[in-house]
């Protein structure tokens, strides 16, 4: 157990570092940060003056180690376009971000599992149908389009709902501010997280549809029917806690999805989060920030993926001749 | 958006559980039994003879197409922004309406939806061949090739589409020098996409690989000393061929609404090579002014061709279910 | 929509009186108007970074800053110079500028404006990572006469020394100094500068919080030197980029005012209740130009020359647009075709000239003549996040010209690397170019020394001809025209100017794009023609 632990950990290790050499090295090709950060009439000298002075003239590897051992202590060096330290910006920016993730998941589960579990049940229902109709024409368009149009029908035409930003957030502790606390803060999650929870809602739907689909042929509930337990109960306490493992892990694994991929979402909806900012850092040619949103992902999918792991090798024996 | 579907998050599961995925859950998920509902056959002919025509007026869209919205001397700005027939101040020359710059809006469409496809399939061919490879290599040799491909997966995994295509399109701009951009867009588009979906194909098959190659026949195929490359192709590479089927299916449709979230990003089809996706991207901005046909159409074929292909790639994974032949 | 000037007081101690009063009269109405304090909610398209005023030289930082921090001229509703921290000022020598300071001025921290701080700001204004270098030059020297008396020293003649000195904002030396915040802001630091974070200027507005990217709260100056004439409490400030959500925002009456709006939804802002759009000539010319310096196009199947150096090519592309159409279908009326590379409302002889008339036919046999009877291709390079549909226009060029018998390829990049492959840094790397600028000090000197001189491969000279044509003439021009104190001699040798370039066709200018903003009906505000916002124009009902 240690043994695989420790050598996933380096694994992991590892990978952050390419992710890191990655990130690094592409960056120097997406344009020039200069231009940027400076008004269109400032002389070439004073342009060459500023590159020299971040250091975008020193060789490459000599720009890397120092980006490495920084982004090692948490420090990713400063914004070319706000000047404040990229930590601080991210820290600033994380809450918005969860919030809208955590939502959206709840969407997705809230909304998906019952319409599985009925899809499930009652398969011939028109209803059934509906459901799977509808939740592939939600996964046929494209997630900007949904946002654009749910905007367009909710907040310009009916104007029951906010079309941007977080509403009034509320500080709780030194750094996190919620939007759960105050009505306009609630009321601005619902149209993000309807359009970034859309395609995982579809996904569980169907998983949930199938797996009470396989679960209610399998001898277990038939048994468990044969003895007479009334549907209710079969159909909750028996077949449903059994298609809730796969579900639980995927909803796992897509967590991590959802925050790195939240990016359209925060642009269409100016949600102020961190996939926002770093679109508009690509558009600013914002290096610190593209690396460290780079980064940061990267070690949320290793960290997920860690944990998954090291759960499956200690629930599956069998992983521990099967794998190394 | 995450670009993960169905079948990647169950392979995943599998994979982990350890469990082959071509025989596991995997082929039995999702609508098993419908194969044999009438009404669901229904369904799939019609998204069958749907998806028929919708390729065809793609790939004939030259022949088919009433006018030829590349043709930049054929098309005027005075005809920008002409509505439907069937509205006022329409144009019979214009049978949907046309663009912000005059180019006919059914042809727009036929000629989008033919790019929008071409880009799918190369990248979905593209990212099959990759991963169906690297999947292979890594089940078969286990060991620390193995760990290296599947942590190069994870890697691939923290690059988002998005963020792989605006990487790719800066880098080609670096190494190349100057690009043409009206040719390198599709390019990228088909690096960039078929880079982000190759993980789902290598997971999958390295689960069955991991299965098949302890089986006898591959053991005694070993025995008699046939090199391992032709053991792959031959014998477990058929094995796995199914839900690699199943995944390319609905990738193509992922691939299709992929493209055109990247062209509203600005790193699509550039418009003067418009697919379905960058025709939604420029409608887009006419929504509010009252054109919105610019957007809605291109959006409703989009939706149609998109909503036909995952109806056959459900069907298909049913086909393909062994417990149903 | 421009309005006339904006008054100036002309007695201080009577202005003091008088808001005593309005203070007293505020308070006799009691809660009742307390409570209705007036917020004032808009958005713009890009956000507000560091809140150091010699940080970014760029429209929209500075409008902002604007509204905190003051200079000692200012510009009116209509753009003509007044007044601000300097109450007068005057050429006492051909090369000694005197300007009075205003008394009794306070910054928002209670400090006093004085004439150290004038010298402190120019010496932080020019000195390294500072972005506004060219508002002070290094040879002008700074003598303070007395507490409220500021000479300034030139070593030549320069009659708009001052142009630019409503965007050069005063700041305070004893709170800079005291929060170490004497270097400026420069992209370059490690850590943050305290001026980057906080803002103390004089304006009429002070800012409570500022989140860079999310939110920025300014709330009303009591203690400002001038007579409000708006009625705010409170302005917030929301970035959002998306066209489309900027626009949702203003029609669902979440925001006040939104800014640019899309040309194609101002009927529909208009026709929706409670909201309309201002519209509005603004100053920034857009216009194409053609690589006239490299032996052969790095983009063309023309190889061994270069065809943009024959003068009937060039007016050949120029005829083949039309401009009208443009106008018409793209810009939707919102945009003023020109003939010249000044907006006409910064030149005086600027109506003078006419544009060479659409002629696809005329342009054609212009081709056949210069030996491309069959055309050629050409690559253009187009930003397309840049200017007001940018990308829409080339593509209607692209089209034009195709008409002709010109192939156009066209490369239509966000602007971070559109700028990066077509500016110096990128080696000039175009053939063909969409291009727009304001002059920085509405004057046309800055035109003809950025856009219209030689310079040689690594941009010295002209560093914006991108497309490095050459003309001695105009060079020269260019030179008497910095000295020429006389107004109407100095408008006649930059006609000249612009004269050789239209004769030319160095640049084929397009238009100045329209200003678009979106207002809500209980707004009041003036719209400048530079497209800076200033709160003190704005009253809610």
């Amino acid at each position: 157990m240690i043994g695989f632990a420790t050598r996933r950990l380096l694994q992991a290790m590892v990978v952050m570092l390419v992710v890191a050499l990655l990130a690094f090295t592409m960056f120097r090709f997406v344009g020039d940060p200069i231009n940027q950060m400076v008004g269109i009439e400032t002389s070439i000298e004073e342009r060459e003056a500023l590159r020299e002075r971040l250091g975008l003239n020193d060789p490459i590897p000599v720009q890397f180690a120092r980006f490495v051992t920084q982004a090692a202590q948490f420090d990713f060096g400063t914004s070319y376009q706000f000047r404040q330290p990229v930590s601080e910006l991210f820290a600033k920016r994380i809450p918005a971000t969860l919030e809208l993730s955590f939502t959206s998941a709840l969407f997705a589960l809230v909304v998906g599992i019952p319409m599985g579990i009925y899809a499930g049940l009652n398969r011939e229902s028109a209803i059934s149908k509906l459901f799977l109709s509808v939740s592939l024409v939600g996964i046929s368009l494209p997630t900007f389009f949904i946002g654009i149009l749910l905007i367009f029908l909710f907040s310009v035409t009916l104007q029951w709902l906010p079309s941007f930003g977080r509403g009034e957030v509320v500080q709780v502790g030194s750094w996190w501010t919620t939007g759960f606390l105050t009505a306009s803060g609630l009321k601005a999650l619902i149209l993000p997280s309807i359009t970034l929870g859309l395609y995982q809602m579809t996904l569980i739907m169907r998983l949930i549809r199938a797996e009470m689909l396989e679960v209610i042929r399998t001898d277990y509930i038939k048994f468990a029917r044969a003895r007479g337990l009334p549907d209710r109960l079969v159909h909750f306490r028996h077949a449903l806690k059994n298609t809730l493992v796969p579900v639980i892990t995927i909803t796992g694994l897509q967590l991590g999805a959802i925050i790195a991929f939240a990016t359209i979402t925060e642009t269409v909806f100016q949600w102020p989060g961190m996939g926002l900012m770093f679109l508009q850092a690509v558009q600013n040619v914002d290096i610190p920030i593209m690396s460290a949103y780079l980064l940061l992902t990267a070690f949320l999918f290793v960290a997920i993926n860690f944990i998954v792991d090291i759960l499956y090798f200690l629930i599956d024996p069998r992983l521990r001749v099967g794998r190394p | 958006m995450p670009y993960v579907s169905n079948e990647e998050a169950k392979a995943a599961v599998q994979e982990r559980a350890g469990e082959p995925a071509a025989q596991g859950r995997l082929s039995r998920i999702l609508d098993s039994d419908m194969f044999h509902s009438f009404l669901r056959s229904k369904v799939t002919v019609v998204a069958a003879i749907g998806t028929f025509i919708l390729f065809l007026l793609a790939f004939l869209a030259p022949w088919v197409a009433p006018h030829n919205p590349f043709d930049l001397a054929s098309i005027s700005i005075l005809d920008a922004r002409v509505p439907p027939v069937w509205m006022e101040y329409a144009d019979p020359r214009f049978i949907l309406g046309t663009d912000d710059q005059g180019r006919d809006l059914l042809s727009g469409i036929f000629y989008g939806m033919r790019i929008s496809l071409i880009v799918g399939f190369c990248s979905v061919i593209a990212a099959a061949v990759l991963g169906i490879s690297l999947g292979l290599i890594a089940g078969y040799t286990g060991g620390r090739t193995d760990a290296i491909i599947m942590r190069i997966a994870d890697v691939q995994l923290t690059f988002p589409a998005i963020l792989i295509a605006l990487l790719i399109d800066g880098v080609a701009a670096g190494v190349f020098g100057s690009i043409d951009r009206e040719v390198f867009a599709f390019y990228i588009l088909i690096v960039s996409l078929a880079l982000s979906f190759w993980v789902q194909y290598a997971r999958t098959v390295r689960g069955s690989t991991m299965v098949e190659k302890n089986k006898e026949y591959v053991q005694a195929a070993r025995v008699i000393g046939i090199p391992a490359i032709i053991i792959m192709i031959r014998h477990i590479l058929p094995n796995v061929m199914g839900p690699v089927m199943v995944i390319a299916t609905i990738n193509l449709a992922l691939a299709i609404v992929t493209e055109a979230t990247l062209s509203f990003l600005g790193v699509g089809m550039p418009p003067t090579q418009p697919s379905l996706g960058t025709l939604i991207a420029i409608g887009n901005d006419f929504l509010y002014s009252g054109e919105w046909w610019i957007a809605i159409f291109p959006g409703l074929a989009l939706a149609l061709l998109v909503l036909n292909v995952n109806l056959l790639g459900d069907w298909l994974r049913d086909a393909l279910n062994p417990k149903l032949r | 929509m421009l309005v006339g000037p904006f008054r100036k007081t002309e007695n201080e101690g009577k202005m003091k009186t008088k808001s005593l009063l309005l203070a007293a009269t505020l308070l006799a109405a009691g809660t009742a108007t307390a409570a209705q304090a007036e917020t004032l909610k808009f958005a713009f398209q890009g956000t507000l970074n560091a809140l150091d005023p010699y940080s970014l030289n760029e429209t929209f930082t500075l409008s902002s800053l604007g509204n905190t921090y003051e200079g000692l001229t200012r510009r009116g509703a209509d753009l003509a110079i007044e007044p601000a921290l300097a109450e007068r000022w005057e050429i006492v020598e051909p090369n000694r500028w005197r300007f009075y300071l205003r008394k009794g001025v306070k910054f928002h921290n209670g400090n006093d404006f004085n004439a150290e701080d004038v010298a402190f700001s120019v010496d932080r204004v020019r000195s390294e990572g500072s972005d506004l270098t060219t508002r002070v030059g290094a040879d002008v020297k700074v003598e303070i006469v007395d507490d409220h008396t500021v000479d300034f020293v030139l070593t030549g003649p320069n009659p708009i020394l001052h142009y630019e000195w409503d965007t050069f904002y005063m700041m305070d030396k004893e709170w800079t100094t005291e929060n170490s915040a004497v270097k400026v802001t420069s992209a370059s630091d490690t850590t943050p500068n305290y001026a980057a974070l906080n803002a103390n200027g004089t304006g009429p507005f002070k800012i409570l919080s500022h989140e860079a990217g999310v939110k920025t709260v300014y709330e009303k100056f009591d203690g400002w030197w001038d007579e409000a004439k708006h009625n705010l409490d409170t302005v917030e400030f929301t970035p959002i980029g998306s066209d489309a959500t900027r626009v949702a925002a203003l029609l669902s009456g979440e925001l006040d005012m939104v800014y640019p709006i899309p040309v194609q939804d101002i009927k529909r802002i208009n026709d929706n209740a409670g909201t309309r759009a201002l519209t509005g000539p603004e100053l920034r010319t857009i216009f194409l130009g053609m690589d006239q310096m490299r032996d052969e196009l790095l983009y063309s199947d023309v190889k061994g020359k270069n065809p943009f150096k024959d003068a009937k090519v060039r007016q050949a592309f120029y005829q083949a647009i039309d401009i009208e159409a443009i106008k018409q279908k793209v810009m939707r009326d919102l945009s003023t075709p020109s003939a010249i590379m000044i907006s006409p409302f910064l030149f005086s002889k600027g109506s003078e000239f006419e544009r060479y008339p659409y002629d696809p036919e005329g342009a054609k046999k212009l081709l056949a003549d210069a030996g491309y009877a069959d055309g050629f291709s050409v690559g253009m390079d187009c930003p397309n996040d840049r200017y007001v549909n940018d990308e829409a226009i080339c593509q209607a060029v692209a089209a034009m010209l195709a008409r002709v018998g010109v192939k156009v390829d066209l490369n239509a990049q966000p602007k971070a690397k559109y700028f990066a492959k077509v500016l110096a840094s990128g080696g000039y790397d175009t053939s063909f170019y969409l291009l727009g600028w304001t002059p920085g000090s509405l004057d046309s000197w800055n035109v003809l020394s950025n856009l219209m001189n030689c310079r040689d491969e690594a941009g010295k000279g002209s560093p914006f001809n991108l497309g490095g044509f050459c003309d001695a003439k105009i060079d020269s021009l260019t030179k008497e025209v910095l000295v020429e104190i006389d107004p109407d001699k100095r408008d006649n040798l930059i006609a000249e100017a612009y004269q050789i370039s239209h004769d030319n066709a160095y640049y084929i200018p397009l238009h100045q794009q329209g200003l678009a903003w979106g207002v809500s009906d209980n707004v009041e505000l003036v719209q400048r023609a530079d497209n800076q916002f200033k709160f003190r124009f704005v009253t809610k009902k």
